[in-house]
């Protein structure tokens, strides 16, 4: 343990002396309240530490403590369905001992110490073990499985370990012995959070994850173990996109970071989880997520940390072979810490007042997602969504610019879709994902025209928005009638399809058979109205048809498992369709 | 709690702030006294210590401050200011202290004027409905209690009396709860002041209202406590007394050129115009501070006004503001200037709590449908508006001129009011589908089919 003394206090940023000996990136308890910093630069015998919580009082000649530890987070059971602030303290547990309001200085364990946890061994003592094998598991919620596994690094004889019954994770669970002694495991675990925990090899992710909203997975799909950042300026609906994602898509684990955005979204999420249920296990939503919560009223620093936080627990989860998927809203807030730090130590700024380390540090924290092999030998992803919201709504700014050099989805925020109440309002002129052809086989399965479908609808779409630059000058009706029916049908695609309400019982979800089937009637639309278009009909007689205005309501009016029904409407509109050739050629 | 000691050395002044020398035992975000000659004693606070030296600002200014015959104390403790329910009828200056020629109020409660975080478990999640009267705000952006929901405004636009008529309007619809008020005024003009102590005055809320002012002609750095001031009682009066506050801010501009006067004065690096790397994070720390709490019956619902800086909404003001706000209302020019009151831009504004406000048992089943369709066909008016622009209205199909007659109406109809007109919910949204009724039933593609069928008015009726 090290003992020195703060010389001088500016914000969060304290500096310390008498400290020789201690770390970059090692912990320190500063002042008479113990406040937790981390050291972030050491100049000469001056060591420069970031406090995590507000400092005010704090006066040169406090006392600083270190044991020399990095900051790390405790992982093991009782993660779930929990709630974290950036440093990993129990919101819960903070509001039983000082209420409503966060007092600084206070210390609580991130997990029960006393509850008991039931064990059930899967391995016998004596036998040979490495790092990753896997030594029984808990029912750590209805959905999670936990899998207690030996930590990076330990291997040897296992030459104890109990039997199945009920432990704390401050009981000593098994122990191994080696050349370097014995060590000693329990349920849980320390894990310095800015590395990363270590897997086998890294693979290509060729699975999409689902999320049930179409002009995701149908037109901008992400694989799982990918990257995908949602940029957008106020107002566009990253927060509700993201909420989106976190309740529907087919992740085992969701790990949730409000970093430095409102306190009331968090309290959404929280009061809504609980009561929302997953359709494909029946169960609340909650009981597979995990929270962290630092808002924007909350310590600076810790909304620094918090990132790391979050995809080190979702790293302990990927571990136990699981695809977690880590939200993170806002990595501008994030890089905002940063840049507040930075400036108050004094760095050269580079662009707009960042520090120059900006794009590595975004690069390190969205290396941490993929699929990969992990050491017990199964397959584990972490997929990473993360919310950039650009000043004023200019992407050209370097947090969206330096994000999308290392993310391989882009889902770009449109204002003026948003400002029509098209949710999401996801552009489909500016979005790409470069995960389409690695998941394509997947969709093929369902049915191998998918790639072909979907083609040509985003054709019809981009031509729509080619084609609406000549409508602001001359207007629709100046334009070919083949250019009209395109108008048409890509107005009809954005509003039968792309335009998803996630307040809808039955829209909120789409399936992805549901998806391929509305797609699928929109373009068997398209190319019969054209052919109609062809013998000479206008495009009225086409729209007149009530049947056509219906298709707007088939994603609210047909549910996720009877599809067939959009099956019947297709035929219906065939028929009324060729009924109307009939009529022309019958003339 | 230290011994007080007094300094007399300055190493220098410089804008708000003075280097005071030689200290010890000081602490960071300490509350300083400032004596000089006179008997006046400012009040300042510690931004910074080391071993030698301690940077202080001081709210009421360093005009008249000298290097020599300076007495400085520091108090040991935080900027905190007494909060009681006697506070009401009020009017104090931008620190909490009476100017209204009335004795200071006697209290034990003493709080610290910075707060602390709410803990985001401990929130309520903000569902109850206001009724504003303002058929733009209610049908389309509405306010929820515990909601912060700023006025993005700009020079000249009658923000003053869209505030004025939220404060004397507002209430929950299934209870007669009424308001208390809390006004904080920021570097604004003295009339602007006189209007809002009128209006209050007027409609007799003033006696249950506090005022805090800190006008134009006060020292720019004394704004950077006032809202936290006014927010203090705001907080005692809602979580101790139980009592639904609504918390009136303007100009947040002003608030914002304070930070940035002192931020530059500091030397720090500065972001985009100027402005501190930090703005988000302080102005997060006031808005953050309105809410619901688990267990506790009163609520802060906070609205600011602020003015946009040539009517720009990127500017970093309102940009960031908008980010950590629940939504906005932005006025808009061109409405302003076509005469409607209030000119509540279609487009731009938004509340989003709103979704978990309305609805059935709330306000009406049809709320959210009638809003989002509104909002659709107003966006697609707007598009057609540009096209006429080119290629003459003449030239359009029915529908689109059909849209162009909605589009007038929703500005004339709709959106404009009287000052004086306080419109239920069932009025606005009455006034809503005679709006949507203008166009054939087949636009009405965010509406389902039972609602259309229940308040849609046939043309027959319509005439």
């Amino acid at each position: 343990m090290l003992t020195g003394k703060v010389i001088s206090v500016n914000g969060p940023i304290v500096k310390a002396v008498d400290l020789r000996g201690i770390k970059m990136f090692d912990i320190a308890e500063v002042g008479p309240d113990s406040l937790i910093g981390e050291v972030i630069r050491l100049v000469e015998d001056v060591t420069i530490i970031q406090v995590y919580e507000d400092n005010t009082g704090l006066m040169p000649g406090d006392e600083v403590i270190s044991h020399c530890r990095p900051l790390s987070v405790l992982l093991g059971p009782g993660l779930i369905a929990n709630i974290y602030d950036g440093i990993q303290r129990p919101l819960v547990g903070i509001s039983e001992v000082c209420g409503s309001y966060i007092e600084k200085g206070i210390k609580l364990p991130p997990l029960d110490l006393e509850k008991k946890w039931e064990f059930k061994p899967s391995l016998k003592a004596g036998v040979k073990v490495k790092e990753g094998t896997i030594l029984g598991e808990i029912q750590e919620s209805p959905l999670v499985l936990h899998k207690v596994i030996i930590p990076p690094g330990v291997s040897g004889t296992l030459t104890t370990l109990v039997g199945t019954g009920e432990y704390t994770i401050e009981d000593e669970i098994y122990t191994i012995a080696n050349g370097a002694g014995v060590y000693t495991g329990k349920l849980a675990e320390y894990w310095p959070v800015r590395i990363s925990r270590p897997s086998r090899i890294k693979k290509k992710p060729f699975v999409p994850l689902m999320t049930g909203q179409r002009i995701i997975d149908t037109f901008f799909p992400i694989a799982r173990g990918g990257t995908a950042a949602i940029p957008g300026g106020f107002g566009t609906g990253k927060t509700m996109t993201q909420h989106a994602l976190a309740k529907w898509c087919n992740a085992d684990i969701i790990v949730y970071i409000g970093c430095g955005e409102r306190g009331n979204e968090m309290t959404d999420v929280l009061t809504d989880f609980p009561k929302l249920i997953d359709e494909r296990n029946g169960r609340p939503l909650i009981e597979r997520t995990v929270m962290i919560a630092n808002t924007s009223n909350m310590p600076v620093p810790a909304r620094e940390v918090s990132i790391y936080t979050g995809v080190t627990l979702a790293e302990y989860y990927r571990d136990m072979g699981y695809s977690v998927a880590v939200m993170a809203d806002s990595t501008s807030r994030w890089a905002e810490a940063l840049r507040e730090l930075s400036s108050r130590l004094g760095d050269m700024p580079a662009e707009e007042g960042f520090p120059s380390y900006l794009a590595t540090r975004l690069a390190e924290f969205y290396e941490r997602a993929g699929l990969v092999e992990t050491l017990s030998g199964e397959d584990g992803d972490i997929t990473i969504i993360g919310a950039v919201s650009p000043p004023g709504g200019d992407f050209s700014e370097p947090v969206t610019q330096h994000t999308t050099r290392f993310v391989r989805c882009f889902w770009a925020l449109d204002k003026v879709l948003a400002d029509a109440r098209h949710y999401p309002s996801i552009s489909w002129i500016d979005s790409y994902t470069e995960y389409l052809h690695d998941i394509e086989d997947w969709w093929k399965d369902l049915d191998s025209e998918w790639l072909s479908v979907r083609n040509e609808v985003m054709n019809i779409l981009l031509e729509d928005h080619r084609l609406q630059q000549m409508v602001k000058l001359v207007g629709t009706d100046a334009l070919p009638r083949v250019q009209q029916f395109i108008l048409i049908v890509a107005e009809t695609t954005k509003n039968a399809f792309l335009q998803q309400n996630s307040f809808d019982p039955i829209d909120k979800y789409c399936s992805p058979e549901k998806q391929f089937k509305l797609l699928k009637t929109i373009l068997d639309f398209y190319h019969k109205g054209i052919e109609l278009i062809h013998t000479g009909l206008s495009v009225k007689d086409i729209t007149a048809l009530g049947v056509v205005s219906e298709m707007v309501r088939l994603k609210s009016e047909v549910p996720n498992d009877k599809t067939e029904r959009i099956d019947e409407y297709g035929k219906r509109l065939a028929s009324e369709l060729d009924s109307l050739k009939e009529n022309m050629t019958g003339i | 709690m230290s011994i007080e000691v007094e300094y007399t050395k300055l190493s220098g002044i410089s804008g708000p702030l003075i280097f005071v020398e030689g200290v010890k035992g000081v602490g960071y975000g300490e509350i300083v006294e400032i004596r000089d000659g006179s008997s006046e004693i400012r009040i300042g606070q510690t931004l910074e210590v080391d071993e030698q030296r301690a940077v202080v600002q001081v709210f009421e200014g360093t005009r008249g401050l000298s290097m020599k015959d300076m007495r400085i104390t520091f108090v040991g403790k935080s900027l905190e200011i007494p909060v009681d329910r006697d506070m009401l009828g009020r009017v104090f200056d931008g620190l909490g202290r009476p100017i209204d020629g009335a004795p200071q109020v006697i209290t034990d409660s003493m709080m610290n004027v910075n707060g602390l975080p709410i803990n985001p478990w401990s929130r309520e999640y903000p569902r109850d409905f206001i009724q504003t009267g303002i058929s733009a705000i209610d049908g389309m952006n509405t306010l929820i209690r515990g909601q912060k929901l700023p006025i993005f405004s700009g020079s000249g636009m009658p923000h003053n009396l869209i505030a004025a008529q939220i404060a004397r309007q507002a209430r929950i619809l299934s209870a007669e709860e009424e308001f208390t008020v809390i006004f904080a005024a920021m570097g604004v003009k003295f009339d602007v002041a006189r209007f809002f102590i009128d209006s209050l005055e007027e409609s007799g809320v003033l006696t249950h209202s506090a005022i805090f002012l800190s006008l134009a002609d006060a020292p720019s750095i004394e704004r950077l406590i006032t809202p936290r001031v006014a927010l203090t009682l705001a907080e005692h009066l809602a979580f101790n007394e139980g009592m639904h506050v609504l918390v009136i801010l303007t100009d947040m501009t002003n608030y914002c050129e304070s930070l940035r006067e002192l931020s530059s004065s500091r030397g720090e690096v500065p972001s985009r115009k100027g402005y501190p790397g930090y703005l988000y994070s302080d102005l997060a720390s006031i808005h953050e501070r309105a809410g619901r709490l688990k267990d506790h019956k009163g609520s802060i619902t906070q609205v600011p006004i602020l003015t946009m800086p040539s009517d720009d909404i990127s500017h970093p003001v309102p940009d960031l503001t908008g980010y950590i706000t629940e939504g906005q209302i932005v006025l808009e020019r061109e409405l302003f200037n076509k005469g409607i009151y209030p000119p509540i831009a279609g487009l731009p504004s938004l509340s989003r709590l709103m979704k978990d406000g309305i609805g059935e048992e709330r306000t009406r089943k049809d709320h959210a449908e009638v809003a989002a369709q509104l909002f659709a066909m107003y966006a697609k008016v707007k598009r057609i508006r540009a096209l006429a622009a080119i290629v003459g209205e003449e030239e359009l199909s029915e529908l689109d001129k059909d849209y162009l007659t909605f589009g007038t109406s929703f500005e004339k109809q709709f959106l404009s009011q009287g000052y004086e007109e306080n419109r239920s919910i069932e009025q606005t949204l009455n006034i809503g589908w005679k709006m949507l009724s203008l166009l054939p039933k087949d636009e009405l593609y965010r509406i389902c089919t039972e609602d259309i069928q229940r308040y849609y008015i046939p043309e027959t009726e319509c005439s």
